[in-house]
């Protein structure tokens, strides 16, 4: 019923067909039987004693659902997986924000979440990489850390009194430069042990935001910022980079190759290919079409047009057919 | 004017218990957390879900619960008569506060603290029943936003013309200046969230248009019902996994 919004030709339009119901049937049975919506009653053995989670709620004894999704059953616990709809954060996650509001001590986030997310000055490295108390100096300096509308990358702590908390411990935490920013919906990534790719035939980064922020951006060596930071402590310079600098020196620092940045295009294509099919975003799926884009000599541009939406449904259709029979 | 023929016939040629074509569309704004198109005979209205959201206003945030905003619009080009209205007009202040109140009492509020939902209503064809049109539609961009609810509010109009109780009126019907009855109600808890009156009615002859409304109101819940669910299981089956 959700169109896709495409300017799809006749051909491409039965093709595109073809390949969804593909799609569907190859589809669980018991996923599309376990797919209900708003005030949908839920049948559970009452003698068990379910536990009613996430999504349902308790009406004359009887469990409806109070979102559309699919129906999880995990033991005793029964909750609705909701489709559409904004992150829900966990702790642990790896999410990706950007900045709102600069405070007093505290950054405000925007994760695609209900409120905004806080980072505390206290909760994160500072960019010298020394380890001490927070100042008064400090808090003056927080616009040279972050700013508004910077991108952000940070690791879900939890939730205080005061809203949900973000920290950013580690080196591969931080400010994303050089590259770009997508939203999808969250339902679409997958949680997973590694969100952090680098695509070493591309020298791009990858980050997938369990918040449906996604990035796309030039490699960073972590090793390099500490071999910097030497280089700066040594040389007395000032402790914050100088965002006024527009030497030479800094343009270059700052430049990043035309073939680089061709292929961050691509590989936010790839992702916007997928989001705008609904199919779900992994590192294997994204590779496979800046592969399929690559062996086609298709212009970045092109990746968008309908065309080749059509044959990446395709595609996907056949690789999870051979997935599928392999199992 | 006759509104009824004596074969039973309306000017649309409908019986006077029959519905409108209905059609619904989910996800016709990309940019929106949710977003339908909802159509009732020749009335189209879409709706646009944003949130929930932080509260932009700091100082209407409600600590407990979400803060639900709604704004309603007719097109310019939406009517016969092209007209130019300001955007704080009566009746566009007065549908906003009742499609608001409507889904404030079927949203779960309390699960969203201190956030914000907006929701953004515009008729881009009017023709009778643009009320019901509107909250089905913002009904409809609510469920898709993955907003908690308590029900599907559905909503319908009724009238009463040439002695005779006739459903889902259209622009001539709601123009002869009989009584119109706009009605809303939660099919599922079968509770009645909305009454809207017009012009006088006696009261027996008000509980049997009442009745044909709630009637409409569980037919539009039954379609309601099958295009979520049929979107539900498209999300789930291109998702993969």
């Amino acid at each position: 019923m959700r169109e896709i919004q495409l300017p799809l030709s006749q051909t491409q339009k039965v093709r595109l067909q073809k390949a969804l119901e593909q799609l569907e049937s190859l589809s669980t049975k018991v996923n599309s039987d376990a797919s209900v919506i708003i005030a949908d009653s839920i049948h559970v053995n009452h003698e068990d004693g379910v536990l009613k989670g996430h999504g349902t709620a308790d009406l004359n004894g009887e469990v409806v659902a109070t979102l559309c999704g699919v129906v999880e059953r995990v033991n005793k616990l029964v909750y609705v997986r909701a489709l559409r709809s904004r992150y829900k954060p966990e702790v642990g996650d790896i999410v990706i924000g950007r900045v709102v509001e600069v405070a007093q001590k505290r950054w405000r986030l925007e994760i695609n979440y209900n409120q905004d997310a806080v980072l505390l000055l206290s909760s994160m490295n500072m960019p010298d990489g020394v380890q001490r108390r927070r100042t008064a100096v400090d808090e003056l300096n927080m616009r040279c850390i972050f700013e508004e509308n910077d991108v952000v990358c940070a690791e879900v702590r939890g939730f205080q009194h005061d809203g949900l908390h973000l920290q950013a411990r580690s080196r591969k935490y931080g400010k994303l430069n050089r590259g770009q920013l997508l939203t999808v919906p969250p339902y679409l990534v997958k949680r997973q042990k590694q969100h952090f790719h680098h695509l070493e035939e591309f020298g791009i980064d990858l980050i997938l935001g369990c918040n449906g922020f996604i990035w796309v951006g030039e490699h960073v060596e972590a090793k390099d910022d500490m071999i910097e930071d030497q280089v700066s402590q040594s040389d007395s310079q000032v402790l914050f980079p100088n965002k006024n600098c527009v030497s030479l020196e800094e343009q270059e620092k700052n430049y990043t190759i035309l073939e680089t940045r061709k292929y961050i295009s691509r590989a936010a294509n790839a992702v916007r290919v997928l989001s705008t099919l609904g199919f779900n975003i992994t590192l294997e799926i994204i590779k496979g079409i800046i592969d399929l884009s690559l062996s086609m000599n298709l212009d970045i541009h092109d990746m968008l047009g309908s065309e080749f939406c059509v044959l990446v449904a395709e595609k996907e259709a056949e690789r999870r057919s051979s997935m599928k029979k392999r199992r | 004017m006759e509104y009824v023929s004596p074969e039973g016939l309306r000017l649309d040629g409908r019986r006077p218990m029959e519905m409108r074509q209905i059609r619904a569309e989910i996800g016709a704004v990309s940019k929106a957390d949710g977003s339908a198109i909802f159509e009732m005979g020749n009335t189209k209205v879409i709706a646009a879900v944003y949130g929930p959201r932080e509260v932009q206003n700091r100082n209407q945030q409600i600590s407990s619960h979400a803060l639900v905003r709604c704004e309603y619009s007719m097109a310019n080009f939406s009517t016969g008569d092209r007209m130019r209205k300001p955007k704080g007009d009566r009746r566009s202040t007065e549908i906003s506060l009742v499609i608001r109140q409507t889904m404030e009492a079927c949203i779960l509020t309390h699960l969203l603290p201190r956030s914000q939902i907006d929701i953004y209503v515009q008729v881009l064809q009017a023709d009778g029943g643009t009320r019901s049109a509107c909250i089905n539609a913002a009904t409809l961009a609510l469920a898709d936003a993955g907003i908690p609810m308590r029900d599907l509010v559905t909503s319908c109009s009724a009238g009463y013309l040439n002695s005779t109780p006739l459903l889902d009126l259209n622009y001539v019907e709601d123009s002869a200046g009989g009584p119109d009855v706009t009605l809303g109600i939660l099919p599922k808890l079968d509770k009645v969230t909305l009454l809207q009156m017009d012009s006088k009615l006696p009261i027996d002859i008000l509980e049997n248009v009442m009745q044909l409304a709630i009637e409409g109101c569980k037919a539009i819940a039954n379609y309601i019902r099958e295009v979520l669910l049929e979107n539900t299981k498209q999300l789930e089956y291109r998702r993969g996994v």
